[in-house]
């Protein structure tokens, strides 16, 4: 166990502007609540899949601006840093059920019509805490290619921060949650088996089995319960 | 160097093992009678000093963790006799509290039912446990599955005390839960021939867990809220309040529940919300750190709905049973108590020991998995230790590319690669150390199976709810349970505002409670909700400073950064 005697090393942050000391390893934001902070903003799950503590950060020799996830990312020696909370950006107005595509045209551009007006300057990308290919699925976009830009922004949090830089005012990450709605309701494949069994249901089949399970005592369903078939994990 | 020289070693032992546990399969499942012996002895809901008796309340003389026991008889944070309940700054048919997947699937169904609805959640719109939700969720829709079996697997798992009517209607809602969030659009993973893509999970005797890879939560809740916000943006009558919790339930004269107090975090200003119905959807309680254990939930899960029903009279059920994940991150320590999908193992890891050995089958429902690293860990002196002080187990992902081939760990668990890759830890090469975390609360609000509550005009649904998963909740029954629940509730909410007639506004219901707390000798308990965990480093604070919600016994840093550094 020697690490845990190793001595404490602590770093030089600062949080807009102003110097704190704190000891190394712990993330921007529990750096944060280490000087003190009791964040009411800018946290959310703390652990990477809301999105609300989007921060930029950069060094104090070091003036390019990055950006990350406070509740995901270590701080380091002399990082300078700011918290960007969400903010909403500009959506269009939809109804998921209209949104069915027609043979030649492109909803996302009807919905979105700026979207033309991107120049690929990557800063969409560059900004991304998801490392996702931003700029590539605006492109899918722009071809209406719902597919791709399901593919390529499954994984977006919606923080927010590609809307927050794009020098021309586009809404990525909308753009994107708008190609998801439309492809899983009008283009992904339906699952008859899910559609029998809700009619199934509906239908009254299983009342009696339930009824009957339903009045059963503790003792008697731990038995159906011990010797119940289990389906291999595949 | 993602793992310290001390852990190397231990890991090693999991490589050298790794090809005889894939030639000899998992270990056997743990039989019944030993399974209740287990749990009974290693699990945390069955350490006696960590429970005390309630002294007022509808539970009164039940037993609940300490650190729930005194949210729930603590002070209000109000003084009705400074609260001008003539100002009504919001008047609403229905008003939901929360707004995870169970206030948003309420707000929606009450709106489409002809109710004008608010919603108050305390962070933003969406910021909840549902987002962390990563393996999927339960429906029974295959033809080898039903309603009747998958109830089997729920009240088998929650120990046989499950309110029947409230285990049917999860088992039957599923298939259609699964339908309307496809409908919204909701991208449910998919097999080539057009059927859902369906996976086991501890404790389930069919494949019947839905996924969106393992962003099934995060991919829910955007779509939920997306669909909120569109409804609103079409000037239908939904609306929300972010950063404004709820304080205190308003009562009428009548007995019936009639509003809230709400507060605004950031200028701290109250507003009254007159409705004619509410829906309690406000979660869990890991942020409350019961017996220390770090937490899987998200900031705000305080239990402040079980606060705001029990102040009204509302009784709890299972109040007294908590669910620890068997697969917290026990390092790095920056992630302590982080969510490790359970969908790792049910798409083929074992947890190991330090010596690289079994020790239960990966697949025991989540109180017998739990209990048995517990075993591990503290009697048998298996655990692998870490430089922090933490004690851990392995679990072997690397299995799982090859039992499944390769890219199936990055195809399936984009969310898990990513979150450990950011600390150099590469689990598609190297196994992953956990621990059991808090995860769930169990029980919660009592309700009927239509997601009322014995108080009238008081509906609850999702975690804060109990009842339907007896004593352990089975793995992807919780997302579930936020759509069925919160659909019945929105519907009953609605069908409840058409009909009731309120009262005048009263917050005698606060009054009383005072004088039960002063007759009990409870003043010194802490003000609730809680609202918020306090993590601010303590000694930071000048004395007489009164910080936001209590302070916590629990931080992210604090001793545990003396541990570790």
């Amino acid at each position: 166990m020697a690490e845990v005697a190793k001595k404490v090393q602590m770093l030089d942050i600062y949080i807009m502007g102003k110097r704190y000391r704190v000891p190394e390893g712990l993330t921007i934001q529990s750096a944060l609540e280490y000087c003190g902070y009791n964040i009411i903003r800018g946290c959310g799950c703390r652990s990477g899949f809301c999105g609300a503590c989007g921060t930029i950060y950069n060094f104090t020799y070091d003036p390019t601006i990055r950006y990350a996830l406070a509740c995901q990312t270590v701080v380091q020696q002399n990082m300078v840093m700011t918290q960007i909370p969400f903010f909403p950006a500009a959506e269009a107005l939809y109804n998921v059920e209209d949104l069915e595509p027609k043979e030649g045209g492109n909803k996302l551009a009807e919905l979105y019509p700026d979207i033309l007006t991107c120049f690929g300057c990557n800063n969409c990308t560059k900004t991304c805490p998801q490392d996702l290919e931003v700029m590539e699925f605006m492109s899918d976009a722009i071809r209406g290619d719902y597919e791709k830009v399901y593919e390529k922004s499954f994984d977006c949090l919606l923080c927010g921060l590609c809307a927050a830089r794009c020098p021309q005012g586009l809404q990525p990450y909308n753009i994107a949650l708008a190609a998801r709605r439309l492809r899983a309701a009008h283009l992904a494949p339906k699952s008859q088996h899910n559609l029998d069994r809700v009619k199934e249901i509906e239908e009254g089949q299983f009342d009696a089995e339930l009824k009957r399970l339903k009045k059963m005592s503790a003792d008697e369903l731990r038995e159906l319960y011990a010797k119940r078939e289990i389906e291999p994990a595949l | 160097m993602p793992y310290p020289a001390s852990m190397e070693e231990s890991k090693r032992k999991v490589e050298e093992t790794r090809p005889k546990r894939l030639e000899k399969g998992p270990a056997d499942r743990i039989p019944a009678e030993e399974r209740d012996a287990l749990v009974s002895k290693f699990h945390p809901d069955f350490i006696k000093e960590q429970f005390r008796e309630l002294r007022i309340g509808a539970n009164k003389g039940a037993h609940a963790p300490l650190e729930i026991a005194d949210l729930l008889e603590g002070n209000s944070r109000i003084d009705p006799g400074r609260i001008d309940l003539d100002k009504v700054d919001h008047d609403v048919d229905v008003l939901v509290i929360g707004c995870g997947g169970a206030g948003g699937a309420a707000s929606l169904l009450a709106e489409e039912n002809g109710a004008s609805v608010l919603i108050s959640s305390k962070l933003r719109l969406g910021d909840a446990n549902t987002i962390g939700a990563q393996a999927g969720t339960q429906a029974c829709d295959r033809p080898n599955d039903s309603p009747a079996i998958h109830y089997l697997d729920i009240v088998g798992g929650g120990h046989y005390v499950n309110v029947p009517e409230l285990a049917e209607a999860l088992a039957k809602d599923s298939p259609d839960v699964i339908k309307w969030l496809e409908e919204l659009g909701v991208n449910w993973d998919k097999e080539p021939d057009n059927s859902y893509h369906e996976l086991s999970g501890g404790g389930a005797s069919r494949r019947r867990m839905h996924s969106c890879r393992d962003y099934t939560g995060l991919e829910e809740m955007r779509v939920i809220r997306d669909e909120i916000r569109q409804r609103n943006m079409h000037g239908r009558k939904i609306d929300w309040l972010e950063f404004e919790p709820a304080i205190e339930l308003i009562m009428d004269g009548k007995g019936q529940v009639a509003g809230a107090i709400l507060m605004n975090l950031e200028t701290k200003q109250m507003s009254i919300v007159r409705a004619k119905a509410v829906v309690i959807a406000t979660g869990g309680m890991g942020r409350t750190h019961i017996q220390g254990f770090p937490t899987t939930n998200h900031y705000g899960a305080t239990a402040d709905g079980l606060v705001l029903a029990y102040r009204v009279g509302c009784p709890l059920i299972h109040i007294d049973t908590m669910q620890y994940h068997p697969t917290g991150a026990a390092f790095p320590p920056q992630i302590l108590g982080f969510l490790v999908t359970e969908k790792v193992r049910t798409l083929g890891a074992e947890v190991v020991n330090c010596d690289g050995e079994q020790f239960a089958h990966p697949l025991e429902a989540r109180d017998t998995e739990a209990s048995a690293e517990i075993r591990e860990c503290k009697e048998r002196g298996k655990g692998v230790p870490t430089p922090t002080g933490e004690v851990g187990l392995w679990l072997d992902s690397p299995m799982i590319d090859i039992k499944r081939g390769e890219g199936t760990i990055q195809r399936e668990l984009p969310a898990m690669v990513r979150q450990f890759g950011r600390f150099n830890i590469d689990i598609t090469k190297e196994p992953m150390l956990v621990y059991p975390t808090l995860h769930y609360q169990n029980g919660g609000i009592a309700i009927k199976a239509d997601a009322s509550t014995p108080i009238p005009g008081l509906f609850a649904a999702g975690e804060c709810e109990g009842g339907v998963h007896g004593r352990n909740r089975l793995i992807g029954n919780s997302t579930l349970d936020l759509f069925v629940f919160g659909r019945r509730a929105g519907r009953a909410a609605a069908q409840w505002a058409r009909e009731v007639k309120l009262g005048k506004l009263t917050l005698d219901h606060v009054r009383k409670w005072h004088r039960e707390i002063k007759e009990a000798g409870l003043e010194e308990m802490p003000v609730s909700p809680m609202l918020l965990p306090n993590y601010a480093r303590q000694e930071r604070y000048v004395p007489g400073f009164q910080p936001l919600g209590q302070v916590s016994p629990y931080t992210p840093f604090g001793d545990r950064a003396v541990r570790w550094i």
